[in-house]
């Protein structure tokens, strides 16, 4: 005899994979961006990425004598080493792309129980880990040469870069934040370190050296904006984790211009667009409540701020993420949704007849 | 009028435009009726009739037990042909106690008296006459209607919600009822709040149902009743969910809706409200939507009760194609069923025959923690997290996260990417805790037994004691006193 049926017997058009697909639709302007940008080697950066994350997870689950092709096709691998290829610079050699792959789907997902069970967002556990274990190649960071441009890297050159290692001259710079960290450790002031060296305008449409996919701030927005459209994400997460770095940057750099930068220059720079939107917005490992999420975005972004500000590292976005990761379990534990016909705390509102005036 | 905010909710397909056009049919009398004696919550009727015995349509057949109880009625004239086990609409498939009648054609009511003008009744007398009549909460609860009369009535509820959310995608019998049926409608609302004695009346209407509510309006204007727009949404037909947009004030978890002086019904409660004070007949019939993809020409019927849910398919001709799914009642509450051979009860609102389409069901894939289920749950809960514990084998952790308070609406179901069956887990739970309730009990039961019986035998032991020491006693005394004379004697 069929089990019995359970009600409902209806349900809303969606799937996991689908919610994965939309996800990777949403990060697909700023990644071509990107591969424009920085040319063949992003290109090269992205594709051993994603082949390592399918590599890697068919490895574990055969290891694991679990099913193999549902938990490829849900999406899960290859959006987190999307997501992981996006962070890495853009002509990172290609042996940081596989174990940052393998890294995020091994042993910050499968090890853990699978999709759902991870305590960690895999993909900031890996650019953790190669920042700490590989801080060079981790911070080599490509000038901007778009394809087609006179500087641009041809496809065999890029080839070269990522597969052997070849340093090509003139195509590495700094990142902004790395800029100002290293200026400031040698004594010099706000401005002067950012004259020449910082355009919001540029910024804003991401042309400048960083990730392969960090920089198109408006295009990260952009994608963004369709997920909340789209009801995958809520605004509450974003807008919290932005507020976060906004509000204790203009306050710092009000009070001393010379050495705190303002907001504008903490939204524009490094991974906080991808983190707001595509990072901190992970459900697996953020609260379930919105004001959970609320209150874990605004966490990330004030971490995010302090560890720029104050850390040892220029950029602080994935260190306050996983910290935050930490901090799921007990947001979750103490902000919950108040139940129907009870109180905060969960007790029965009381049962005194209703004083209404008639 | 200003409407409160509502927490939670999905919005379905409607999939109401199959039925909601097709006007108001009656079903041709069949051969047959299966009247199963507990369609109501509580305790199930007492059959009042015999094998043989011939009946007329509204006359008794089954008296109701006790305090929460409702009495059954015949569906039409003719001849009691069995009393016993039959298949019950219910997706277990199991057996009730159901009284059969064979239909002897004519269709002839019992007479009964009817009061020149209902609203001369005393409250009590209402309350007695929709007791009489077997009417239960119409809206698929099927509480006995004339229990919640006389507790609002000693609550002294000022506020009456009739309910006609019918939120339930397909589901169209109560659209089509306040569409054809308005005017008697109203009436029905005013005799209940005659018998209660409300103060405020208002019924409640998905904005989905312009017609129902021009309808409405149209037939109470003039009255104390207001009709409201209230918005389309899953589960607007909740009576609390009802409530709380309506009045802003919520049923205490512990408590029910007459502890803040309210107390909702369903429009077809009142319409049967109407037909059985107004012209005395008792429920033995109500509107049915039959429905869904798989239906040839689907539609809205004034059934007997008791009618197979067979004969209603193959009146509306029959399917289309084969259907992958029957269910009893819309898809987002409804229980399967197994066979179409099972009668319809008071509490069915509709049959429903859906194609594997419709249902979109696929495999349950793991939990992402998307919480799309915490922000769909009407009551506040968090579903991913009570079905976690539950996978756990923890209920009693799922408990104190508020399963309890789950009412089983099955958003959280609808709206899971995961496809997890969540309700399945908090039914399979509920189910659990009933287990072990009950097994307290019966624990307490022995435990008592045992202890009485430790009681009783420690007592005889006593009492043995005590005669076993009264006799020695007895015997000493005797021996004493023996001595006593033998030693007198000695010395004598």
């Amino acid at each position: 005899m069929n089990p019995i049926a359970h009600s409902p017997h209806a349900h809303a058009p969606i799937t996991v994979s689908r919610v994965m697909l939309l996800v990777m639709l949403a990060l697909t302007p700023a990644t071509l961006f990107g591969f424009w940008l920085y040319g063949w080697p992003a290109i090269n950066v992205w594709v051993v990425s994603l082949l390592a994350a399918l590599a890697g997870e068919t490895l574990i689950l055969r290891l694991q004598q679990r099913a193999i092709r549902p938990v490829l096709m849900d999406g899960s691998g290859i959006l987190t080493a999307w997501l992981l290829a996006l962070s890495l610079p853009p002509l990172a050699p290609w042996w940081i792309a596989v174990l940052g792959s393998f890294f995020a789907v091994i042993i910050s997902k499968q090890l853990y129980g699978g999709l759902g069970q991870n305590p960690f967002n895999p993909a900031m556990a890996a650019r953790v880990m190669l920042l700490i274990s590989f801080p060079v190649e981790m911070t080599t960071w490509a000038t901007p040469a778009p394809l087609g441009s006179t500087g641009a890297a041809s496809w065999l050159d890029s080839l070269a870069v990522t597969f052997v290692g070849a340093h090509v001259d003139g195509m590495s710079s700094a990142t902004l934040l790395g800029h100002v960290k290293t200026e400031f450790t040698r004594g010099i002031e706000l401005q002067q370190a950012l004259s020449g060296y910082y355009a919001p305008l540029d910024a804003l449409w991401g042309h400048r050296g960083g990730s392969l996919g960090e920089t198109a701030a408006l295009l990260l927005l952009a994608g963004g904006v369709f997920l909340i459209y789209k009801k995958i994400i809520t605004w509450h997460a974003p807008v919290a984790m932005l507020l976060g770095v906004v509000v204790p940057a203009l306050f710092f750099s009000s009070i001393n211009p010379a050495h705190y930068a303002g907001p504008l220059y903490h939204l524009l720079s490094g991974g906080l667009m991808l983190g707001a939107f595509f990072i901190i917005t992970d459900p697996v490992t953020s609260p379930n409540t919105a004001t959970g999420q609320f209150i874990f975005g605004l966490g990330c972004g004030l971490l995010t701020w302090i560890i720029r500000t104050w850390g040892g590292y220029p950029e602080g976005v994935a260190f306050a993420v996983m910290l935050m990761n930490a901090a799921t379990p007990i947001i979750d534990h103490y902000v919950r949704p108040r139940i129907y016909g009870r109180n905060r705390r969960g007790v029965s509102m009381s049962i005194e007849p209703a004083k209404k005036e008639s | 009028m200003k409407l409160f905010k509502l927490r939670g909710g999905v919005h379905p397909q409607g999939r109401k435009e199959l039925a909601s056009e097709r006007a108001i049919r009656v079903l041709p009398m069949p051969d047959r009726l299966f009247i199963p004696l507990q369609q109501h919550v509580g305790a199930p009727a007492q059959p009042l009739v015999k094998v043989g015995d011939h009946v007329l349509k509204g006359q008794l057949i089954a008296a109701s037990q006790g305090f929460i109880s409702a009495p059954v009625h015949a569906s039409t004239s003719g001849r009691i042909v069995a009393i016993g086990d039959y298949a019950a609409a219910h997706s277990s498939g199991l057996a009730a106690p159901t009284v059969t009648i064979a239909s002897d054609g004519d269709d002839r009511w019992l007479e009964t008296d009817s009061p020149s003008d209902p609203f001369s009744l005393s409250p009590e007398e209402i309350a007695a006459r929709v007791g009489a009549a077997g009417i239960v909460g119409l809206g698929g609860a099927t509480f006995p209607s004339a229990v919640k009369l006389s507790l609002s009535r000693k609550n002294n509820v000022r506020t009456l919600i009739i309910n006609g959310g019918e939120c339930e995608p397909y589901i169209t019998c109560d659209d089509r009822l306040m569409r054809e049926r308005a005017s008697d409608i109203i009436e029905g609302v005013r005799l209940i709040r005659h018998a209660v004695g409300a103060v405020d009346v208002m019924v409640g209407i998905e904005e989905n149902k312009p017609a129902a509510l021009l309808a409405m309006r149209a037939a109470a204007s003039g009255t104390e009743v207001k009709v409201i727009a209230v918005p389309a949404m899953y589960p607007m037909g909740w009576d609390k969910q009802m409530i709380r947009a309506l009045t802003g004030c919520e049923v205490p978890a512990d408590g029910r809706s007459a502890d803040i002086g309210v107390l909702v019904h369903n429009v077809a409660t009142a319409y049967a409200v109407h037909e059985a004070v107004r012209f005395g007949r008792p429920l033995v019939s109500r509107l049915v939507t039959v429905s869904g993809g798989a239906v040839a020409e689907p539609g809205n019927l004034v059934v007997p009760i008791g009618t197979l849910v067979e004969t209603l398919f193959q009146y509306c001709g029959g399917f289309s194609e084969k259907p992958a799914r029957l269910v009893l009642g819309g898809p987002m509450m409804g229980s399967e069923l197994f066979s179409a051979a099972v009668p319809v009860v008071k509490g069915t609102s509709g049959v429903l025959a859906l194609t594997a389409r419709e249902i979109g069901s696929t495999q349950a894939a793991p939990c992402i923690r998307c919480s799309s289920c915490v922000r769909a749950c009407p009551v506040g809960l968090l579903p991913l997290e009570m079905a976690a514990h539950i996978r756990a084998g923890n209920s009693n952790a799922a408990v104190s996260r508020g399963l309890k308070d789950c009412i089983a609406c099955g958003c959280c179901s609808f709206v899971c990417p995961s496809h997890i069956p969540l309700v399945h887990y908090f039914n399979f739970a509920k189910g659990e805790l009933m287990e072990q309730e009950r097994g307290k009990l019966k624990l307490e039961a022995t435990k008592k037994l045992a202890d009485e019986r430790m009681a009783r035998t420690q007592r005889i032991e006593r009492e043995r004691e005590a005669a076993a020491a009264k006799r020695k006693a007895a015997r000493e005394a005797k021996e004493a006193a023996a001595k006593l004379t033998q030693t007198i004697t000695e010395a004598a």
